[in-house]
């Protein structure tokens, strides 16, 4: 019988692991709807933004900028943003997946990669993996706000406008729903004037003041973090819907392997209970 | 009725404000601009002050901006904002900021010993499944 006292034991044990699980899951959720407000909240400013942007490019179609400089591409920079915290499924591993094969792809053609990480996972996982890190934050909690992704985000632009990096990319996870999120390379810099819009039709441009150029150099930068900081927020969004999902099949997991261990324990008792009867009977039948 | 300009108040966080109103005054960089219904097309930043909608004759809002651009359109006026809170909320805001930063810090440490329990009880397990093969394969034989 000391098998069934074992296996009485490892069952105990899954369901606790089970009450955590189920627990993260619950917390997972709640924060995810948390996660999708402030996903939904920061999207008028990003649409007013690349409104301005697009009304800025038709009112001023020659203005050429630093944020606009292509140039040939010798240095990709990368802005990657992951997850804090593990235990979210293969969101973060998707994610360095998608960016590790662009790089071997820019390999061949010796474009050499530099990072800007975000979120603690990034941060392991390319400093593992060796190459150029510009920049680095983490713990940004469950409610990231802009001012903490700033610094990243002005040393990134500067290392572009000095022209140590050629193009800026974001990686985030893009949010679809909650059982789906998208790893996204997106390019950020040099910023890709839109196509015109046909209902404008006659020329027209803006005051600007004090010049030009202040205005538009805050303006783009106010862009760029509008980009990064909604790449957060999704990507905030995604690890916990991925979580929760995790959280959910580790659950499921743990309900079948403790009726399938039952089902051993219930056998083994069983066994031993009919060889207990049988040894009886033939004890008695010898005597 | 008198003409109106629709005003859009936005930071990167959230949507502040947003409404018809007859006249805005924001404290540009080169001094406090008032702008009315069609208004010439501009773009300028802002400093850190307040911005002031008047909404009709009677009633007047005030935000404060930390910063920002402004942009104006004839019949639109844009502000991206830095921080832009409303003046009710202001200092309130700040005490809630204060709680939940504290409670954020408990409520952090909490999950990392929660994180390190399941660790270590998922080590435990592992442990056992391992134990009871072993237990398994040497009762076959």
């Amino acid at each position: 019988m000391s098998g069934s006292q074992e296996i009485r034991s490892q069952i105990a044990s899954i369901q606790n692991t089970q009450k955590i699980t189920k627990a993260m899951e619950m917390v997972a959720a709640s924060k995810m709807k948390k996660a999708q407000d402030q996903m939904i909240k920061a999207r008028p400013y990003a649409d007013k933004i690349s409104n301005v942007i697009s009304h800025l490019a038709h009112a001023h179609p020659e203005y050429t900028s630093e944020f606009f400089a292509t140039r040939e591409v010798k240095k990709k920079g990368y802005i990657i943003i992951s997850s804090d915290r593990g235990l979210c499924g293969g969101l973060n591993n998707n994610l360095f997946k998608l960016v590790v094969e662009t790089i071997e792809e820019d390999n061949k053609s010796d474009i050499k990669p530099a990072f800007s990480l975000i979120g603690s996972k990034a941060s392991s996982f390319f400093q593992r993996m060796g190459g150029d890190v510009m920049a680095q934050t983490a713990q940004l909690g469950d409610k990231p706000q802009i001012e903490q992704v700033l610094g990243l985000i002005k040393s990134t632009i500067d290392s572009f406008i000095s022209g140590e990096i050629d193009q800026v990319y974001l990686v985030y996870n893009k949010f679809l729903n909650t059982v789906s999120q998208e790893p996204t390379l997106q390019k950020v810099l040099p910023i890709q004037a839109e196509d015109k819009d046909d209902n404008y039709d006659h020329y027209w441009d803006y005051l600007y003041e004090p010049d030009a150029e202040t205005v538009l150099e805050s303006l783009f930068t106010r862009y760029i973090e509008s980009l990064v900081y909604r790449g957060l927020v999704e990507n905030l969004a995604c690890e916990q819907a991925s979580r929760m999902v995790a959280m959910k099949a580790a659950s499921d997991n743990a309900t079948d392997l403790t009726a399938e261990l039952q089902l051993i324990y219930n056998k083994n008792r069983q066994a031993a209970i009919t060889q207990e009867i049988s040894e009886i009977i033939s004890g008695a039948a010898a005597l | 009725m008198a003409d109106k300009i629709k005003l859009d108040i936005v930071s990167a966080e959230e949507e502040i404000f947003s409404q018809d109103v007859e006249m805005v005054y924001a404290p540009a960089e080169m001094g406090e601009v008032g702008i009315s219904p069609k208004h010439t097309p501009l773009i300028t930043k802002l400093k850190p002050g307040d911005v002031r909608a008047q909404i009709n004759k009677d009633e007047m809002k005030t935000f404060y901006v930390s910063g920002g651009i402004l942009e104006i359109q004839p019949n639109e006026v844009t502000i991206l904002s830095d921080t832009a809170l409303r003046e009710d909320d202001l200092d309130e805001e700040r005490a809630l900021e204060a709680e939940k930063l504290a409670q954020e810090a408990m409520k952090n440490s909490a999950n990392e010993v929660d994180a390190t329990k399941a660790k270590s009880e998922l080590l435990q397990a592992a442990a056992q499944l391992r134990l009871i093969k072993k237990l398994r394969s040497n009762s076959k034989k």
